[in-house]
């Protein structure tokens, strides 16, 4: 995939698929390092699973295809000299942490991540999200529950002007904390 | 900046919008198929094509969402159309481009886009 922000939609969709009502993305930078991580609070998989999950050949199974959502990403972060990790327990959620060193010729630009965002929230009304992103001491977050608690019962997080309101706020906010430099 | 004071204010404005909370029963759902074959096939902007243009065209009775492997990574990718009766149009190797049609002439007119369908590429 030709963007980070790519494979974030993709770990999400797990997420999603995993019944999570609540599931945190973060992306972190400092210094010449990125970490992306992603805390959800779906059904979660049991120790066997994890493993097969970052193995795509380990696998006792026949029967079903093996995943590759989960193997691309830390394939992505560990090509950059970087790290990765997972943890998961049944009926209490999933935690990834991939760890990209962005100096390196083979990091994948994280590309729009607000976009990824913005569309999670938007095709998932029934779902929360907590995005934090921060660089160098700088951050800002945006959590679905506070909206929420702020538009009361009679208006939708993805009425159009809403939507609205989610998307300029990330841009304003992407833009404090690069300094208005990108 | 953007604040949470102004979004109060949006909801003030938006809530007294006469029949603020449509009716979404006898919906159209549109459904992108989100996983890793989709999206490394270009699933985020055909989804994103289709909630601009829905948003742009004021569609009440459209709701567009995200969904896992569809299960037919060759034609990723997949978008599904599915009326209140259960009634499901499976378009393929979709493009930005192609959900604008398939909004304009689908979704508002009424008109399957046979030619996008999987029924005409496979
Ligand atoms: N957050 C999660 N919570 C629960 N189970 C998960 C989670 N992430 C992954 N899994 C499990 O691990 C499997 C493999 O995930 P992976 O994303 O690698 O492949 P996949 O989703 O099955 O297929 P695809 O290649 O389309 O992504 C999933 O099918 C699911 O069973
Ligand atoms: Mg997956």
């Amino acid at each position: 995939m030709r963007e980070l922000s790519l494979h974030v939609m993709d770990i999400v969709q797990n997420s999603l698929s995993a019944g999570a009502s609540l599931t945190e993305i973060s992306v972190t930078e400092q210094g010449k390092q990125m970490a992306i991580a992603i805390i959800d609070n779906g059904r979660g998989m049991s120790q066997e699973q994890v493993k097969s999950v970052i193995d795509p050949f380990f696998t006792t199974r026949t029967t079903r295809k093996v995943g590759l959502g989960v193997p691309l990403f830390k394939m992505a972060a560990e090509q950059t000299g970087g790290s990765f990790s997972i943890s998961s327990e049944l009926g209490a959620g999933t935690r990834l942490t991939a760890v990209f060193q962005t100096t390196s010729v083979d990091m994948i630009p994280l590309g729009d991540i607000n976009s990824t965002i913005s569309l999670l929230i938007r095709c998932n009304p029934d779902r929360d999200f907590l995005f934090r992103r921060a660089k160098d001491g700088k951050e800002f977050t945006l959590d679905t529950r506070e909206l929420r608690r702020v538009l009361g019962e009679g208006v939708a997080l993805d009425a159009p002007e809403v939507m609205e309101w989610i998307d300029a706020y990330l841009a304003e906010q992407t833009e404090t904390i690069f300094g208005g430099t990108i | 900046m953007k604040s949470l004071e102004e979004l109060r204010a949006i909801k003030e404005r938006v809530q007294n919008q006469v029949a603020m909370r449509e009716d979404k029963t006898g919906a159209l759902r549109v459904q992108v198929g989100m996983a890793t074959c989709g999206i490394a096939a270009g699933a985020r902007p055909v989804l994103n094509a289709f909630v601009e243009e829905c948003t742009k065209r004021n569609l009440k009775n459209v709701i567009v969402t995200q969904t896992g492997c569809i299960g037919i990574c060759q034609f990723e990718p997949v978008v599904e159309v599915v009326s209140a009766d259960g009634e499901k149009v499976t378009y393929v190797k979709m493009t930005p481009e192609k959900a604008i049609r398939v909004v304009n002439d689908h979704l508002v007119n009424g008109n399957v886009v046979t030619e996008f369908t999987i029924g005409a590429n496979s």
